[in-house]
């Protein structure tokens, strides 16, 4: 039992491959031409197998392909479809790049773009080439791209390490993942150094100085080993995830998860390439994570943005990143792991020098000391020697109003002491000197108040400990007051100033926490589209001090919502947005795509479609990039998107409904018509074939009655095709009213003799004023109406009981009521006898359609009137219908007298 | 009644393209006396008129070729019979027309036979008389022509000048239907066709001086959607 269960594929890894299936369904299939160097025959390779493919029948192009005037080069692209490279100037100098927009426009089933790691000049849309290799793969086009190992992000370092050099044109290894083919193209560093000299690899004239010492046989070896590693892992992969799919029994990996931790150390980057390949190597997901100290809104400028292009890398990387606020990083670190039950960490050491680490141990201890089951791998970092140094910022502004505050204060404090000196003995002093301490840690920083304490002590000693105004101490138990006073003074400031630094970031994190809390209110609040348009609006005016704009996809194009107030976006704009909905990705301001945009653009990704795009508008540059900030924006842009899908889902569910009640009817209808039109004709069939019969032994009584009968029916019948009839058109909005002047009691005559027959001899109570005038109504259907009106009297009331019809104005209204002395109706029924087919349940049944009175209902409402029906005070039915009263035009009248 | 011998010989063309109706229509009027020719078409029925000079027409609107309102439009242009529109309920539009391109009368579909008889005899009745009658009689009404005089139950009702011709007209034309139009051109002009209310006014003022309960008339029948009639003695 357990051995089959062990083959039979997991779920988890069923599930993979359908998510791998889907993502490749519809998109482009991306192949790889890696090499170790240049010159290894990279691009000849790409474009032998493009010949090949183009022999097959495949739909070949060239996207882009560099053959720096080599002939065997040239020899293979002759014949093949070349797409004209787009020029780009840049400084004056016309670059010839990748017409990307031609690519996707052409749309063939292969296209060939050389240079993976190739970096676009600005004023392209993407900043790399491989950012376009995505988007063409993203248009289902496959591609074939070429690429040195040293060039992915995760080999960077090793590669520096190796070489020496170092390669500043990265792609992120995400890209070795998309591949559906990776191709190792490989010749002997022998071979490759003979070619170089043969003069047979191009090698850039600015860049000639670094390749002499790139291409030594050490390094090429060393490259082509990782190269060829390389590949072997990913053959390994496929074989793992082929064994997988199809349940082979072979190694498992263990569920390890790996953390690394950050510090926006310029060696955090080298931390974060160690810990992939070691999660890749265990087949383990992997987190990195920034703890980011209270207070931390001071370090340079700088340090925040590398530390925010880190966890933008490890999240290219693939690893989930976070940002903690605390202040213990070792223990937050550890909680963090332990809730996400983090297997190994990943954590660096620092060269520090030694005082520092005695002063305070080091963060490597506390996390090994904290981490309980967790494996920590210590990472020693040292610089590397080629790396450029990283700029230092400009150093912090050394705020002398400070120390200028603390030289008053202890000034001040002095002044303060001399004036109460007779009174007091000098150790109490030192009292006064610690309040100064205390102020300017609280009103001016730590630095100022550490200064306060060690000007504190020279003052005591300089004015009060004796011999006075001299440096010198007579009683050495002061040296011990003035250790005291200096070391309480240093404790005081850092205490306060800490605290101060945690109440800043608590005050950051809780305004972010507010407009969050503001921004979900109002987007529960809001019931449709624009509401929500309004509520992100105010909110992120509010708590960002940014501009939105908002485009929503109608159909396949993505439309800009204009809500009245705020920018309207130009077709640049535009194109941005429409690039960031494609691509499911933001785009424009701060971003590495159409960074030259106004707006920065995020996709808003619902749960199950993507529900528009959130444009934003910042007060300051700095923001884009600030991770404050954008962490608040994405969590704006997910709160948002998720409030458009609940109003997207609600009224779909609205319409669903509607759906349903619209199916409900139309199978009253069928029902109603089947069984409406068959009765009386399966009796007047009946009549006609008995009478038909010969033989039949009919008396003339009998005869006469069956015929009838039969003239009954079809009269019947006939009445419900004419109801049918009424009733489709009004249903089909084809009641146009013509509007007529008319006499009312016109009106009413024409009803009454039409019913006569139906009348059958009973009273009808007709109550029309003479002198009403003129009214405009559409006499055929108003006359229809009453015609329907009394019918329903007669159908609903006993035999011989009176009807009563009156006909009134009511200030600016046309009032007919319908009154007949029956049962009436129970109080609900009373709305619900204008519904179509809705037919009262009565024992004797009506024989009614259903349709007479919202046949009315749609012919009161065509003129802007209401209908209802109440029950009469004694017994019996009224039926009100209210007419907005149009006069008749009145000239005219005079000619006719 | 004498219907068998007013009947006797008289041509009467059908034109209708549903077999089931000509069948029907054609036992019904031969049964009465009626020599009963047919027409399936329009075009048809146009050279049926010419042919066989009918005494009277009963034209249905809906039919294959031609619309029945050319029809009537066509046969008017050298003809004066008696024509009688067959038609269905929802076409008020239509009827008008028939009527203003002169058919004589019209019937809803579906109809009883005994209405469609007692038309068929007012319309003959009508054609052969050429002026109408000085004395118009019926129920307590009594129109005399002759010297503009008007009673009720014998007592003389005072009408003014253009009740009095709205009154002769619908006197001269008894038992058929005038449409708005017709009645608003022949008494105030053709300036007066878009001013209906005129002739709704003198119709209500008409009936509180004829009928004993106006809103139950017995004499002028209003055809919803189409126009009036004074009630024929059929």
């Amino acid at each position: 039992m357990v051995e089959t269960d062990d083959k039979r594929p997991s779920p988890e890894a069923l599930l993979k491959l359908a998510q791998a299936e889907e993502v490749e369904a519809g998109q482009g299939k991306l192949n790889i031409f890696l090499g170790y160097a240049a010159g290894v025959g990279k691009t000849y390779a790409m474009l032998e197998m493009a010949r090949q493919r183009r022999q097959s029948g495949a739909d070949v192009v060239v996207g882009y392909v560099e053959s720096h005037g080599r002939a065997e080069t040239d020899a293979l692209l002759a014949g093949l479809e070349i797409i004209p490279k787009a020029a780009i100037v840049y400084q004056g100098v016309s670059l010839p790049e990748l017409d990307l927009d031609a690519v996707l426009a052409r749309k063939p089933q292969i296209a060939l773009v050389d240079e993976l790691a190739h970096s676009n000049p600005p004023g392209s849309r993407h900043e790399k080439r491989w950012q376009d290799v995505l988007e063409i793969l993203n248009g289902g086009i496959d591609v074939y791209t070429t690429v040195n190992i040293q060039h992915f992000e995760s080999l960077n370092d090793v590669v520096a390490q190796l070489t020496g050099v170092v390669v500043r044109e990265t792609v992120p290894d995400l890209l070795l993942d998309r591949a559906a083919e990776l191709r190792l193209v490989d010749i002997t560093p022998d071979d490759l150094l003979q070619r170089l000299q043969e003069g047979k690899v191009y090698v850039p004239e600015q860049a000639t100085k670094a390749m002499e010492k790139f291409f030594q046989a050490g390094n090429l070896i060393a490259l082509r080993e990782l190269s060829m590693r390389h590949a072997a892992t990913r053959v390994d992969d496929q074989m793992r995830a082929y064994q997988e799919s199809r349940a082979l029994p072979g190694p498992r990996s263990v569920a390890e998860r790996l953390l690394v931790c950050i510090s926006g150390s310029p060696f955090s980057e080298r931390l974060l390439r160690i810990t992939r390949r070691l999660a890749n190597e265990m087949k383990a997901p992997w987190y990195a994570v920034y703890v980011e100290p209270p207070g931390s809104d001071k370090f340079a400028r700088e340090n925040r943005d590398r530390i925010w292009r880190d966890l933008r890398l490890a999240e290219n990387m693939g690893a989930q990143v976070a940002s903690i606020t605390a202040t213990s990083v070792a223990e937050a670190l550890v909680d963090y792991a332990q809730r996400h039950n983090i297997t190994k960490m990943v954590v660096g050491k620092p060269a520090k020098s030694r005082w520092r680490e005695l002063l305070r141990p080091p963060i490597v201890d506390q996390v090994i000391r904290r981490s309980g089951q967790i494996d920590v791998f210590v990472v020693s970092i040292r610089p590397l020697e080629n790396r450029p140094r990283e700029l230092s910022g400009p150093r912090p502004k050394i705020p002398w109003s400070g120390h200028l505050g603390a030289l008053g204060l202890v000034l001040g404090a002095s002044l303060f002491c001399v004036l109460i000196r007779p009174f007091f003995s000098p150790t109490n002093m030192v009292m006064i000197y610690l309040l100064a301490v205390v102020v300017a840690a609280i009103r001016l920083g730590r630095a100022p108040a550490i200064l306060t304490a060690f000007l504190g002590v020279l003052a005591f000693d300089w004015f009060f400990v004796p011999p006075a105004f001299t440096f010198e101490v007579a009683n050495s138990e002061y040296l011990l007051t003035f250790a005291a006073l200096f070391v309480v003074g240093v404790v005081i400031s850092t205490l306060v100033a800490r605290g101060r630094e945690r109440a800043e970031a608590m005050w950051l994190r809780e305004l972010q926490t507010a407009s969050l809390y503001h921004l979900s209110r109002d987007l529960a609040m809001a019931a449709d589209t624009f509401a929500i348009i309004k509520a992100v609006q105010r909110n992120l005016t509010e708590s960002l001090n940014g501009e939105p704009l908002f485009f929503q996809p109608i159909g396949e194009q993505l439309e800009f919502v204009d809500s009245g107030e705020g920018p309207t976006p130009d077709l640049k704009e535009q194109a941005v947005a429409a690039w960031a909905f494609r691509n499911q990705q933001s785009a424009g301001r701060g971003t590495d795509t159409l960074g030259s945009a106004a707006f920065l653009y995020l996709p808003l990704k619902g749960s199950a479609s993507l529900m528009g795009v959130l444009g934003v508008k910042l007060a300051k540059d700095d923001d884009y990039t600030s991770q404050q900030h954008r962490l608040l924006l994405d969590a704006f842009a997910g709160q948002t998107a998720m409030a458009l899908e609940r109003v997207h889902l609600t009224q779909q569910a609205g319409q669903a409904q509607i759906l349903a009640t619209r199916e409900n009817l139309e199978r009253a209808l069928l029902n109603s018509i089947s069984h409406d039109l068959r009765t009386p004709l399966s009796s007047i069939t009946g009549i006609l074939t008995s009478l038909r019969e010969p033989g039949n032994g009919l008396s003339p009584e009998g005869r006469n009655e069956l015929l009838a009968t039969a003239c009954s029916e079809a009269a019947r019948l006939n009445r419900f095709v004419g109801n049918l009839l009424d009733m489709t058109r009004i249903e089909a909005g084809g009641v146009k009213l013509k509007l007529e002047p008319c006499d009312l009691q016109d009106l009413v005559g024409c009803a009454l003799a039409h019913l006569e027959s139906r009348l059958a001899g009973r009273p009808v109570n007709v109550e029309v004023p003479a002198d009403l005038p003129l009214v405009l109504l559409d006499l055929v259907l108003m006359n229809q109406v009453l015609i329907n009106l009394l019918e329903n009297s007669v159908k609903f009331s006993p035999v011989g009981s009176a009807i009563d019809l009156a006909v009134r104005i009511d200030r600016s209204a046309l009032l007919i009521e319908i009154g007949d002395h029956g049962q009436g109706l129970p109080e609900p029924e009373l709305k619900k006898i204008f519904d179509k087919f809705y037919m009262v349940p009565r024992p004797e049944g009506g024989g009614g359609t259903g349709l007479g009175l919202s046949i009315c209902k749609g012919i009161v409402e065509a003129h802007g009137g209401t209908i209802r029906a109440e029950n009469r005070d004694g017994g019996g039915l009224r039926i009100i219908v209210r007419l907005p009263l149009k006069l008749a035009p009145e000239e005219g009248e005079s000619h006719g007298q | 009644m004498d219907s068998s011998g007013v009947a006797t010989g008289v041509r009467i063309l059908v034109v209708d393209d549903e077999v089931a109706i000509q069948r029907f229509l054609k036992t019904v009027l031969g049964s009465e006396g009626f020599s009963v020719h047919q027409a399936e078409t329009g075009k048809l029925a146009l050279v049926a008129a010419a042919v066989v000079r009918p005494e009277l027409i009963l034209l249905d609107l809906g039919l294959p070729d031609l619309d029945g309102v050319e029809v009537i439009r066509r046969i008017r242009e050298w003809s004066p019979v008696p024509i009688i529109v067959l038609s269905v309920r929802e076409r008020e539009d239509d009827k008008v027309q028939a009527l203003d391109a002169g058919a004589d009368d019209y019937l809803t579909k579906p109809f009883g036979s005994g209405e469609l008889l007692a038309r068929i005899r007012v319309a003959l009745r009508r054609a052969v008389q050429e002026a109408p009658e000085p004395v118009y009689k019926i129920g307590e009404l009594e129109v005399d022509l002759g010297h503009r005089r008007v009673t009720v139950q014998g007592r003389e009702v005072q009408l003014t000048p253009t009740e009095y011709d709205l009154l002769r007209l619908l006197v001269s034309h008894a038992g058929k239907v005038l449409t708005h139009r017709q009645i608003l051109k022949q008494i105030w002009g053709a300036g007066y066709l878009e001013q209906p209310h005129v002739l709704r006014v003198n119709i209500s003022n008409l009936r509180h001086k004829l009928e004993t309960d106006s809103s139950r008339p017995r004499y002028i029948l209003t055809e919803a959607g189409v126009g009036y009639r004074l009630k024929g003695d059929y």
